[in-house]
């Protein structure tokens, strides 16, 4: 099939072999999970809930998610008919894509993005056409870059914001611009808001559920991992029209029966006070964002202001190496793990990704490292 | 700001403000004068080692004592509460509901200077009914820090 090795893995074997490495690789929470979801799995365990769920997931969490998709994301969807518990969002991705697609339909998708997009749409059949955002646009994905890329056979645009890895975070007028593309081409939006929590600097997600008259072209995935650091626990959902979910569940009853059992019990768990889970997480993340902008400016290493997600995306062209170099330079010398830019899509390169979703004490000699690096340079 | 100054200060009492002016995005001496605010308003009371007792080479003795008082008339428990508290030996007293009045955290240099701070001078006090003296074995926890080594961090090195 062609499918290129992900070049995260390749940095991972690389690092991997490395004794005492700081990483700043790593793409999930460095909390753990808080104990009173862990002890609702654990309590779930001990009750017996060791069978299968119904196939689109327990009926109390459904409704749970139901709720908090209204309360949170400014979305309508009825739990019994359109809201799916999926194994992570990258399982809600794949049986969307293979829903939605014929083979050979073009699938629009912006890069520098999460390494998985582009094979999944292959893997379903699909042409994966990537729009580039940029550094100048704070990487935002521009309707200009859209239209560049739109043909008759574009059927699906898959977009996620807060971004990995760039940390770039949507306005309002930029949803509103991209929902009326959607409509102008009569696509079907897959919106991974899987950030959607995690925004700074006072702003919040706006999430594409909340624009009016776009529900029966949307596909929404969202999930625990991220904003509960619930990423061992697989847990994550779909919200879609009735009409599209017939055939998504259709896909993921005869693939994956259901969710873990006890995944989802922790899941409603995580239901119950998401926002006193969430608060310390968050002022932690923020600060460390901070941290981060105040030591790569210092260090003189220009960076666009990551609005969403913990990453942040640092400008290392003007150093003269290519992204694999800097990583790989910068490992050797100072034993700091960094992710190229490349691995998230061509036009990553000239940058490298930094994840904050380590404690403030390795950042702090993270950023002391790095800043001694590119003095060298 | 407040709350996040405070998540820093109490994993990390030194920090220095260098650093916690790069975590809140604002100037050191922002920080320095909120942190001074923060004191004159008595919102931060002290700054405190977390010492695990229990390695140390002389050990010390920590008891949880249950008071049962007679309130007085005027004042309530507050005057024989306030009378407790200025013993050294004491750590720290509150005000509890339930089966009794005050409960006491205590220290001593061993069981026997314990035992004596509670029978001659805590249950000696006029208006105290009974005491119930309960002898720490081992700290787990302790002003929110976990005294065992913390794990290995269980993440991948490099994950998308």
């Amino acid at each position: 099939m062609g499918l290129p090795k992900s070049g995260i893995r390749e940095f991972f074997d690389i690092v991997s072999t490395r004794q005492g490495v700081i990483s700043l690789a790593i793409g999930e929470p460095d909390f753990d999970t808080p104990w009173h979801i862990r002890e609702a799995a654990i309590t779930s365990l001990e009750q017996g809930k060791s069978h299968y769920t119904g196939n689109a997931g327990l009926m109390e969490l459904r409704r749970a998610i139901a709720d908090y998709v209204r309360d949170r994301f400014g979305g309508d969807y009825d739990p019994a008919h359109e809201v799916l518990v999926t194994v992570g969002a990258s399982e809600g991705l794949d049986i969307t894509l293979r829903a939605l697609l014929n083979p050979g339909d073009e699938v629009l998708y912006h890069e520098p993005c999460f390494v998985s997009y582009g094979p999944e749409i292959a893997m379903a059949h699909g042409v994966p056409v990537a729009v580039e955002t940029h550094v100048e646009d704070n990487f935002r994905l521009s309707v200009e870059a859209l239209e560049a890329k739109v043909t008759p056979r574009t059927r699906v645009l898959v977009v996620n914001f807060p971004n990995n890895p760039t940390g770039a975070v949507l306005e309002r007028e930029d949803v509103q611009a991209i929902a009326d593309f959607v409509v102008r081409h009569d696509l079907i939006l897959v919106s991974d808001e899987i950030y959607a929590e995690l925004t700074w600097g006072g702003k919040r997600h706006v999430s594409f559920a909340s624009v009016p008259g776009l529900k029966e072209r949307l596909v929404l995935l969202h999930g625990y991992s991220k904003a509960w650091a619930m990423t061992g626990f697989r847990m994550a959902y779909v919200c879609a029209p009735a009409w599209m979910m017939d055939t998504i569940l259709k896909i993921h009853q005869y693939q994956i029966m259901c969710a873990p059992t006890s995944s989802q019990w922790a899941s409603l768990e995580a239901m119950r006070q998401p926002a006193e889970d969430m608060a310390p997480m968050l002022r932690a993340y923020e600060m460390r964002r901070n941290f981060l902008r105040a030591s790569f400016a210092e260090a003189g290493i220009p960076m666009h202001n990551p609005a969403g997600a913990f990453y942040a995306f640092p400008q290392i062209a003007k150093f003269g190496l290519s992204a694999r170099e800097f990583a790989v330079r910068l490992l050797d010398a100072e034993n700091v793990a960094v992710v190229p830019g490349t691995a998230f899509g061509a036009c990553g390169e000239g940058f490298v990704r930094c994840s904050y979703a380590t404690g403030i004490d390795q950042l702090k000699e993270a950023a002391a490292r790095i800043a001694r690096f590119v003095k060298t340079l | 700001m407040i709350e996040s100054l405070l998540d820093i200060l109490r994993n990390n009492a030194k920090e220095t403000p260098e650093t916690m002016a790069k975590l809140l995005g604002v100037t050191p001496e922002a920080v320095e004068a909120e942190i001074a605010r923060l004191e004159r308003e008595g919102i931060i009371r002290g700054w405190q080692a977390i010492v695990n007792d229990d390695l140390l080479p002389k050990g010390h003795v920590t008891a949880v004592i249950e008071v049962r008082v007679t309130p007085e008339r005027e004042g309530g428990f507050n005057r024989i509460a306030e009378q407790v508290s200025r013993f050294d030996e004491v750590d720290a007293v509150f005000l509890m509901s339930g089966g009794y009045d005050l409960l006491l955290f205590v220290e001593g240099e061993s069981l026997l200077s314990v035992a004596r701070f509670v029978s001659e001078k805590l249950a000696t006090i006029h208006g105290v009914l009974s005491t119930a003296t309960h002898f720490k074995l081992k700290t787990y926890k302790q002003s929110g820090v976990l005294m065992a080594t913390p794990g290995d961090d269980g993440r991948l090195v490099v994950t998308p």
